[in-house]
């Protein structure tokens, strides 16, 4: 491979990086439920492209492979489960009330992105493979937004969306730094992901059955209440 | 081979209790199973002695003391929790019906317990955890009523938050052993070996996010807020092999990697471990004191002994090690006892909270008299096996000069026992209630009682040789000097 193609193929993967932080922004500033998960769907074709795109540069089968496991797990396997199993009117729903409202979200997002690229900078001291460079920051900042949207959602399918973010930060650094990952191993972790899907979707709906509601805020019967000294 | 049978029964177990003509027989199944699965852990843990490690799968399955002995204690505690299930659900389960799936799933999730330590890759080690964490949601939502419900939603969300964590940290584990020159089957034998040439900065971010995301799993302070909630919504068989086992094996996870890290010189994070430790026991022993409920006082009991094992290991020296896998040992024998007995108690008077049970002694001998056994146990008082462990603990953090730490853990200790037993006092004597209802406890109950107590009664005054050198073997994987 020249210089020239490999320079190409690391300014796409640069570009992927910027997408995937940019999808991640936008499940922080979706209120829709439905959006929340397309967005997903497109981090998740993205983390495939940048799969794809290192596979390539690195002649890495693997890599090819997980790229296709990541589209027909999460761009296809996922969004059909939940289709299955969720009853419809789950994806029209709209969060009014967030923990925090949405410019200060982005904000907040923001400077988590910035605190992992701040994080990761002492491991980067030890490589100087470029890609590594832009998917470790990258990959630690999907992880720490996904958990952010974690806890500031109140509604469950959109702080299930949230884990499964996370799970693609984890891969998008992993594809850089752990790119000849047994393959079984990688495949172990994409069934993994499905079952979480599939656990939490039949969790979500048997919730919605008995208690009504899929507001994960409603749900707060146990607790610890202080106990009078007798 | 005894690794390979006592790991996929279980598989096989979950298999036929979900074929539909044998559904009627899935509590005896499971049993058998289980049963057998143990006595192969028993054969394992007897290799183990003879050769050092067993090998079933070079690469895959490989046991060495430290599995072994989590392997062993898995299989225990499921047996007896699968013996006790079967009197428990039938008079308890709002969802007799759907009891089949019920036993499939407990397979399933005892099939992922003995896996994970069995497995020879940290990054299948991964794979095995959240499978554990998968079932035991599926298990603890079971009977679908709100409470149960909001308890396994809040279980999900918080662990399944652990999990992508602790994958990036395994990601960087492995990119830290492939840059100094490891094979492609990444293997713990082979991190150890490796441990003094790996870049000690990525190995300490690798343990940071492994013990942060496991450590939602283990239930340690803060991370723990999801454990009295499921530990006392799910079914009582459940909570035996929740509190007892299932917040053991992720800690068994985050102790061999600390060993690898204590291995490299420059590394130095022991301190760190005993801190957290401390954290743990202080915030539970503090909540012991208020609890309302008696099967969240058991789990906040779990949260503290979590506790006092890590900062065991966090003393890095070969008796701390020690400390730590007895206690590890004598921590799961106990709790699943103290389970059992919190679920005939709420099968004989029917309900959780601690105020309204009154006199228990008098009513029901039987039950009083385990309560009594399993709290003094669990508490750590002498002559039982907690006693012992707590008591080399201390003594092995004075010989590695963590002075303060000990003090304040000492002090967390008595605290703790202070509550547990200021709680069942009230619990076991006084005057029982008229209106307190009493039923008779079935007889499978009983039984999964008296065995379990065998081990907490026998281990307090006499450790068989055999077990011994097990746990020595276990402490040396753990490290320390």
């Amino acid at each position: 491979m020249t210089g020239a193609q490999i320079q190409l193929i690391e300014g796409l993967n640069a570009l992927t990086a910027g997408l995937i932080l940019l999808t991640a922004f936008g499940m922080v500033a979706t209120r829709q439920v439905q959006g929340v998960m397309r967005f997903f769907v497109l981090q998740s074709l993205f983390l495939a492209a940048s799969a794809f795109l290192i596979g390539f540069g690195r002649s890495s089968i693997h890599l090819l492979a997980l790229g296709a496991i990541t589209i027909a797990a999460k761009a296809i396997g996922i969004p059909w489960v939940l289709k299955r199993t969720l009853p419809g009117d789950l994806y029209e729903r709209r969060e009014i009330n967030q923990v925090i409202n949405i410019p200060s979200s982005l904000l907040l997002a923001l400077l988590l992105a910035i605190a992992a690229e701040f994080l990761v900078s002492p491991l980067l001291a030890t490589t100087q493979d470029p890609v590594v460079h832009v998917n470790l920051p990258i990959g630690l900042a999907g992880i720490l937004i996904g958990a952010y949207s974690l806890i500031a959602r109140r509604e469950a399918l959109p702080q299930m969306v949230g884990i499964l973010a996370m799970e693609n930060g984890a891969f998008f650094a992993g594809i850089a730094i752990a790119s000849d990952l047994p393959l079984i191993a990688e495949l172990a972790i994409a069934i993994d992901v499905i079952l979480i899907a599939v656990v939490i979707g039949v969790l979500t709906r048997n919730i919605s059955q008995t208690i009504g509601t899929t507001e994960a805020a409603s749900m707060s019967e146990l607790r610890e209440e202080p106990q009078p000294w007798d | 081979m005894g690794l390979i049978v006592a790991v996929f029964l279980p598989l096989l177990a979950a298999l036929l209790c979900w074929i539909k003509p044998l559904r009627r027989i899935a509590w005896g199944t499971t049993v058998i199973c289980l049963s057998i699965s143990f006595a192969m852990a028993v054969m394992t843990a007897a290799q183990v002695l003879r050769s050092g490690r067993a090998v079933a799968i070079p690469g895959w399955f490989e046991a060495d003391g430290l599995s072994a002995l989590v392997i062993l204690l898995v299989s225990f505690v499921c047996t007896l929790a699968a013996i006790f299930a079967g009197g428990y659900m039938l008079q308890e389960s709002h969802q007799k019906e759907r009891l089949w799936w019920f036993y499939c799933n407990y397979n399933l999730l005892a099939f992922a317990l003995i896996v994970v330590p069995a497995f020879a890759s940290p990054n299948l080690v991964w794979v095995g955890v959240e499978l554990i964490t998968l079932f035991a949601i599926l298990l603890v939502g079971f009977e679908s009523t709100p409470r149960a419900l909001e308890a396994a939603w809040k279980y999900a969300i918080l662990t399944l938050m652990g999990a992508p964590i602790s994958l990036l940290g395994f990601f960087v584990l492995y990119w830290a052993y492939r840059g100094s020159g490891g094979g492609t089957v990444e293997t713990w034998q082979g991190l150890y070996a490796m441990s003094s040439t790996m870049p000690p900065n990525l190995l300490k971010f690798s343990f940071l996010l492994v013990f942060v995301g496991f450590g939602t799993k283990v239930g340690l302070a803060p991370m723990h807020i999801w454990l009295p909630d499921a530990h006392s919504q799910a079914p009582t068989p459940i909570c035996a092999v929740l509190s007892g086992i299932k917040t053991t094996v992720p800690l068994y996870a985050i102790l061999r990697l600390l060993s690898v890290i204590l291995a490299s010189p420059e590394a130095r994070i022991g301190n760190w471990m005993v801190v957290f430790g401390l954290f743990s026991v202080g915030i539970a022993a503090f909540l012991l004191l208020q609890v309302r409920d008696y099967k969240r006082m058991f789990a906040f009991s779990t949260v503290e002994h979590m506790g006092i094992i890590l900062v065991a290991a966090g003393f890095a020296t070969h008796a701390g090690a020690y400390g730590a896998v007895s206690q590890m040992l004598n921590h799961s024998i106990t709790k699943s006892l103290c389970f059992y007995t919190a679920g005939m108690v709420l099968l004989s008077v029917g309900t959780r909270q601690i105020s309204e049970v009154r006199g228990l002694f008098r009513v029901s001998p039987f039950t009083g008299g385990a309560l009594l056994l399993c709290s003094l146990a669990i508490a750590g008082a002498p002559p039982f096996p907690i006693f012992l462990s707590e008591f080399s603990i201390l003594s092995a953090g004075l010989r590695s000069g963590h002075n303060v730490a000990v003090a304040i853990l000492a002090v967390l200790i008595v605290v703790a026992f202070v509550a547990i037993l200021r709680q069942v006092n009230g619990m076991l004597f006084g005057e029982p209630e008229s209106t307190m209802p009493v039923k008779r406890v079935p007889l499978s109950c009983r039984t999964a009682v008296l065995l379990a107590a065998i081990p907490v009664v026998v281990l307090g005054v006499y450790i068989p040789g055999p077990l011994h050198s097990l746990l020595e073997l276990a402490a040396q994987q753990l490290g320390g000097h």
